[in-house]
């Protein structure tokens, strides 16, 4: 049979009593939100820290190491330049498609490589979860910080294929830092959104790839806006215009670009993409903090 | 007993703890199979459950070593896991003092990545400030000894030895003091040069008001460091006490 210890702690308490009274707390025990966000910023450099690894330990084995990190978004542009530009030399009805175009891809970009590698943050990380004792969300936030540096670097290359498509510089384009802050926020929320969904839905990650090329479809991208409000109506293009991406890619349009037709009036956009981020930024983050005890069990 | 020497630091009463295997089973169902699984809704047939440890009762106070003996599949591991809040507690309870932190030969770091990296990774990760992980960086090197056959702490993890690797977790692991401080095997892996110094190192932890519970099947390395051992068999307790006579019950019970 077994002999259990507390008899021989000499005291008649049970177990939950003295747990109580020395401040022993069940290891299952949940944080509250706003001493998790706490603890968070005291993890600050970890994120960081963990963002820099990844972006070396992925592009440390290549020869061309950090240099890809230019040359993808620039690689990425000319493929469309050479399909959209030579191949079709489709004009789609907008004036300047070539950076219409990029703008979308970018932006769209920037959105699915976080669901992408947001999906695998708990998943891919085992190891340094059952290893250590962190806040979990550093993981999709470091994620996060890693895909907006790489997107701070796209946006350069974006900006020189806009420049070089003829259109001016204005100070307009600097609308470009509240979009690209809004974006970041959803991104973030997204990230961790979908951290959570991988760790617990293996089989979501399967079905990934169709989502995100239907997201992409649903954007105007690789084609103008306007065919959605030409061909849809009623409830069909109300569920279009309220997409978050399309909404961000046009505001990114409309940063950058003179003469474009937007989806909606810019003072539409703009309070959709705020309405988006907040609630895209802090549903995610609770969404997370409430999982974050089953992480890296079972 | 005065109060002050008795502080508990870990307290498990009664704790059972099921954990879910996916994958186990029959492997390579057809698609036909898996589908007519889903639709006759047989509960998730691939998860098997395993009932590991099945009602343990403990209390380990500050400054203890607790050894945890018992052959294998007798539920040490997942009982450390449990304990330090990896796995859940599915009846009864666990409670402890401040986070304890687990230390196995299997946690990864990331392996792309160069030792010195890891080390400055894991500390951040530990909750150290930029400052203290700068000046303990070297310490921690020089501890796990890796640096001996050449400079190998510049080197990616992957290319390391799994002794080597071991070492330099369980030099990260140690570099700071923890409440409670969980161990399995760690210290098997290492040469005799390192196990003595580990040995040193969770001595000098323990005297800093730490709790430390050791997974080890080398009985050496109990005796040296633990003076209170509990043996697990089949997920239950069967016996608690003082290191030697537990000892000789298991050694008694081996022989059979």
């Amino acid at each position: 049979m077994p002999e259990t210890a507390v008899a021989e702690s000499g005291t008649e308490l049970s177990a939950k009593e003295l747990a109580r009274r020395h401040g022993l707390s069940s290891s299952g025990r949940r944080i509250r939100l706003p001493e998790y966000t706490r603890q968070l910023w005291r993890y600050r450099h970890f994120i960081s820290a963990h963002a820099r690894a990844k972006t070396s330990s992925a592009l440390g084995q290549t020869n061309l190491g950090t240099l890809w990190q230019v040359l993808t978004p620039i690689i990425n542009a000319a493929v469309y330049y050479v399909i959209f530009g030579v191949v079709i030399g489709t004009r789609g009805g907008v004036d300047n498609f070539i950076p219409y175009l990029c703008i979308g891809v970018f932006v769209f970009g920037f959105t699915q490589s976080v669901v992408n590698s947001g999906i695998n943050a708990i998943t891919g990380n085992l190891g340094l979860i059952r290893a250590l004792h962190f806040p979990r969300a550093s993981l999709p936030l470091s994620v996060a910080l890693v895909e907006a540096r790489n997107f701070l670097t796209a946006l350069v290359v974006l900006f020189g294929i806009v420049l070089i498509s003829g259109e001016p510089i204005n100070p307009e384009w600097l609308l470009v830092i509240p979009a690209l802050v809004l974006q970041v926020v959803f991104n973030t929320g997204l990230a961790m959104g979908m951290a959570r969904l991988g760790s617990k839905m293996r089989d979501i990650k399967q079905l990934i790839p169709f989502i995100m090329r239907f997201w992409m479809y649903g954007s105007a991208i690789l084609y103008p806006v306007t065919r959605f409000t030409e061909h849809l109506h009623g409830w069909k293009l109300a569920l279009v215009e309220a997409n978050p991406l399309l909404v961000f890619v046009e505001l990114f349009r409309h940063a950058l670009m003179e003469n474009v037709v937007l989806a909606g009036t810019p003072t539409l956009l703009w309070t959709e993409a705020a309405v988006w981020a907040a609630v895209v930024g802090l549903g995610g983050y609770v969404y997370f903090w409430r999982g974050e005890k089953g992480y890296g069990r079972g | 007993m005065a109060d002050i020497e008795h502080v508990p630091t870990v307290i498990a009463d009664n704790a059972h703890v099921i954990y879910k295997v996916r994958g186990g089973g029959k492997n390579n169902q057809s698609p036909l199979a898996s589908l007519k699984k889903i639709v006759t809704r047989q509960k998730e047939a691939n998860v098997r459950e395993v009932h590991a440890v099945k009602g343990v009762s403990f209390v380990a106070y500050k400054g203890e070593a607790i050894g945890l003996i018992g052959s294998n599949g007798s539920g040490k591991s997942t009982l450390l896991r449990a304990v330090a809040g990896l796995l859940p507690v599915a009846r009864g309870a666990i409670y402890a003092a401040g986070q304890p932190s687990l230390l196995g030969v299997n946690a990864a770091l990331m392996n792309d990545l160069p030792g010195d990296q890891n080390v400055e990774l894991g500390c951040l990760a530990m909750g150290m400030s930029p400052a203290d992980v700068k000046e303990k960086k070297q310490g921690i090197i020089d501890f796990s000894g890796i640096n001996e056959r050449g400079d190998f702490s510049s080197l990616p993890m992957r290319t390391y030895s799994s002794g080597m690797a071991a070492r330099l977790r369980f030099s990260i692991s140690a570099a700071k003091l923890h409440d409670v401080l969980l161990i399995d095997e760690a210290l098997a892996t290492g040469d005799a040069k390192f196990r003595k110094r580990s040995e040193a190192r969770v001595r000098e932890l323990r005297e800093q008001a730490g709790t430390v519970f050791l997974v080890s099947h080398s009985e050496q390395s109990i005796r040296d460091t633990c003076e209170r051992c509990i043996w697990l068999e089949s997920g239950l307790i069967r016996a608690d006490g003082p290191t030697d006579e537990v000892m000789k019950e298991y050694d008694a019970f081996n022989k059979r």
